[in-house]
């Protein structure tokens, strides 16, 4: 890594944005600028709207921006996840359609992996691509998949061949969701919402061109997709939520935030809302009894060291050190914190907490804590997967012996559902 | 606040950990846990003058190097990671520290160099038989007498009491009560009137001792009456660096059973294949790695890289109430992982097992702990 002077680039970053911020500019326009100067993504490469400099250095770039005000790329949704992949595997033609529009927030993208038949083993993915009369015609279905109702783009894993083992028929497309052809219906979940979706292909149209890397690649991208993921899911906040400040450009990102967010109100609660139990305990008696203090002492303690151990990592990121384990373990960590959240809001809640919506405390808000903490153990890979994951590659034991690997797809047994 | 260790830190982290391995390997342990004394003077002695780590904390102007609780953590972590047998945590860690947050100028001067220098191990006695770990457990009077002092009471559960060439002894002003009359004494070891018993331990790698006092001639330190404060700040600052010992303990064991997992055949394979094997040991990092963040980050508040003393207590007690049950818990997976020969004298696990169970407790249990965290709880 080439030496960068961090004073030096925080004094370049400020002068930038004394002489190009201003709120009263429209978003996109904004946005255009900071994708043509490299400071919105200072980390990417200097020809695709970065500046080259070390990972590092981002977060210091990024208070930067917040000392000022202003206002950074579009990250709202999977979009990051995608410009990550694309940066890394795409064709040149997929950067230059595509990354601009990412971080400009004009484009929405979702991720079309999961299927009904296949969630852990992702590799078991049935959706298929037939190449007809010079275009990859697709058809099946997939599931769980965010902002699919709203997305202009899907990055799309398919089977492509049936005769290979079956991660090595798979192949990764950027699929045009606007097509006909292409099926959006919300996925009613558990606590009432429905901020997924199930997607359906029937005779789905892509473009050659629009393959990402070869045939047979399929996997491997997918892995740097969801490698990308999996980092964004240490608990650790990574932008900001908007200001109700009234210059035009506040304006824009607040609707452009509500239309994104919207079906993912109760996201926070899924995190078991740890910042809640020791005002709500207050508020119901609760803090006197000895018994729910103890709960809210282990939930805090479970909270603040998976928070500092979340900042060893990025400490450690930062100095460009190798990571040690603590950068393997977030995940599993914001799910132990979220269900002990859900226990401690129970205890401290009681007979309130067999009660939803008005009726129950904080407009429901403790409600949708009680049901929506079992999806952080589930969602971007379960607990069960994210184990596998340490043990194999952060602790190196063996992987189990498996019966899906040395044969044909087709040969391999799988789910009647498809 | 800082996540990471400086490069020089990490250096001395490797030198130590290579002394220990060297000179602290489970046959040593076994040894000095069977003797009266329970450490090998010949180690103390390279431990000070070779290492300096009795000197760790201690300020320049009193002899030691000046260094902060980050680097003392460092060292317990060490030690803990490989049991040595050393009245190291008693005299560093509980009687300089009570010295440093208790003493006058002049007694700082006169008490600490010897201790710097590795010439005087050291004991603070504060508990009793009650087994408290606070100050209101304390009885035991000391009554003035001719321009000094005369102890009258028992003190007990005193980490290497009954080895130590000075013990720093807290007591009350008869029938003062609470937190109000409570002082620090020093006494020799050797003192008239004391009578020093080691007491039968489940961790024979720590030292107890229960020590009894008749009228012995003490000497004041520190103001009188004014023993509460620097006491409750030692007990912080122990109580972080006790979290950092267990957290080497800790990693230690986890290393041991994967280490055993990978090597053990059944059923034709080894049996860290079996995918229960596999989700045991995560689990297990995940518990360690958590518990080493907490300790670490209540190192750093212990050298005031946070706001204050109350910060201190709080984060010192979450570490600590962390520590205890990681430790706990990982030692119990061990012997698990290990299966029938964990559960052998001749297998080592036991040993770091009984010291878990000896942490659990030493300096209030996590239940104990939970509490006052809730108490001192700032955000």
């Amino acid at each position: 890594m080439t030496e960068v002077n961090e004073a030096e680039v925080l004094k370049e970053v400020r002068t930038w944005l004394e002489a190009n911020w201003d709120p009263n500019q429209g978003l996109v326009e904004w946005r255009n600028k900071l994708a043509d100067s490299g400071w919105g993504m200072p980390a990417w490469p200097k020809e695709w709207y970065g500046r080259g400099l070390p990972d590092g250095m981002v977060s210091a770039i990024e208070e930067e921006f917040q000392k000022i005000g202003a206002i950074g790329v579009a990250r709202a949704g999977i979009r990051m996840l995608a410009a990550a992949t694309l940066l890394e595997h795409g064709s040149q033609m997929h950067r230059e359609k595509f990354l601009r529009r990412i971080l400009t927030g004009e484009d929405t993208w979702c991720q079309l992996f999961s299927e009904p038949g296949s969630g852990s083993d992702l590799a078991g993915a049935v959706t298929r691509a037939d190449l007809k009369n010079g275009k990859w015609i697709i058809n099946g279905q997939k599931v769980w998949t965010t902002s699919a109702h709203h997305a202009q783009w899907g990055l799309l894993l398919a089977r492509t061949d049936w005769d290979l083992p079956k991660h090595k028929g798979l192949s990764y497309f950027v699929l045009d969701m606007t097509q006909d052809a292409v099926e959006v219906q919300p996925l009613k979940q558990m606590n009432g919402h429905a901020s997924f979706n199930q997607v359906f292909f029937t005779d789905a149209v892509i473009d050659p061109e629009f393959q990402v890397e070869g045939l047979g690649d399929g996997w491997k991208i997918a892995t740097t997709t969801l490698m990308h993921e999996r980092r964004g899911a240490d608990g650790l906040r990574r932008w900001a939520m908007g200001t109700d400040r009234p210059e035009r450009a506040y304006v824009e990102e607040r609707e452009e935030l509500a239309h994104a967010m919207a079906p993912y109100k109760w996201y926070p609660q899924r995190m078991g809302r740890v910042d809640l139990a020791i005002e709500r305990a207050k508020a119901t008696g609760k803090y006197a009894d000895p018994v729910v203090r103890q709960e809210i002492a282990k939930l805090l303690t479970m909270a603040k060291s998976a928070e500092w151990t979340a900042r060893r990592a990025r400490a450690a990121a930062v100095l460009g050190r190798n990571q040690g384990p603590e950068g393997s373990i977030g995940k599993l960590a914001a799910s132990h914190v979220a269900r002990l959240g859900n226990h401690v809001h129970t205890m401290i809640t009681g007979a309130d907490a067999m009660l939803t919506g008005s009726d129950s405390p904080m407009d429901g808000v403790i409600a949708e804590i009680l049901v929506s903490t079992p999806a952080i153990s589930i969602a971007g890979g379960t607990d069960e997967i994210q184990r596998n994951i340490i043990s194999e590659r952060v602790l190196g034991m063996p992987k189990e012996p498996r019966n899906d690997t040395d044969r044909p797809f087709r040969d391999v047994p799988r789910n009647m559902i498809r | 606040m800082s996540f990471s260790f400086t490069d020089e830190q990490t250096e001395f982290r490797s030198i130590l950990r290579r002394f220990l391995a060297d000179k602290s390997p489970t046959t040593e342990v076994r040894r000095l846990m069977e003797t009266e004394d329970g450490y090998d003077p010949d180690i103390w002695r390279q431990l000070s003058q070779d290492l300096g780590v009795m000197a760790i904390h201690i300020p320049e102007e009193y002899g030691g190097q000046g260094f902060g609780f980050v680097e003392l953590a460092i060292v317990l972590e060490e030690m803990g990671r490989s049991l040595l047998c050393a009245p190291y945590f008693s005299t560093v860690v509980l009687a300089a520290t009570a010295i440093l947050n208790a003493g006058d100028e002049d007694q700082k001067r006169a008490l600490l160099p010897p201790i710097a220098a590795g010439e005087t191990r050291a004991a603070l006695a504060f508990t009793e038989e009650n087994g408290r770990w606070d100050t209101g457990g304390a009885a035991m009077t000391a009554t003035a007498v001719d321009g000094g002092y005369q102890l009258d009471g028992v003190k007990s559960y005193v980490l290497d009491g009954h080895t130590a060439d000075l013990i720093v002894v807290l007591a009350r002003a008869p029938g003062s009560t609470g937190d109000d009359g409570l002082s620090f004494f020093t006494v020799a070891g050797d003192a008239d009137g004391m009578g020093r018993r080691r007491l039968q331990g489940v961790d024979d790698t720590r030292k107890l001792a229960r020590l009894e006092f008749k009228g012995v001639q003490a000497q004041l330190l520190g103001s009188e009456g004014g023993a509460a404060a620097p006491l409750a700040r030692t007990l912080d600052q122990a109580v972080a660096c006790l979290a950092n010992e267990m957290v080497g303990g800790a990693e230690a064991l986890r290393e041991q059973a994967l280490d055993y997992a990978q090597l053990r055949m059944q059923f034709g394979r080894t049996i860290a294949s079996f995918q229960t094997m596999k989700h045991k040991s995560a689990d297990m990092l995940i518990d360690v790695e958590l518990a080493k963040s907490a300790a670490y980050y209540a190192a750093a508040a212990a050298d005031g890289d946070h706001d204050g003393d109350e910060e201190l207590g709080a984060m010192a007690s979450l570490a600590k109430a962390g520590a205890a049950e990681t430790y706990m818990q990982t030692a119990i997976h061990t012997i698990q992982i290990h299966g029938g020969i964990g559960f052998t004298w001749d297998n080592d696990t036991h040993l770091w097992f009984k010291r878990a169970k000896s942490s659990e407790v030493f300096l209030g249990d996590p239940s104990y702990h939970r509490e006052l965290m809730l108490q001192r709880w700032q955000g």
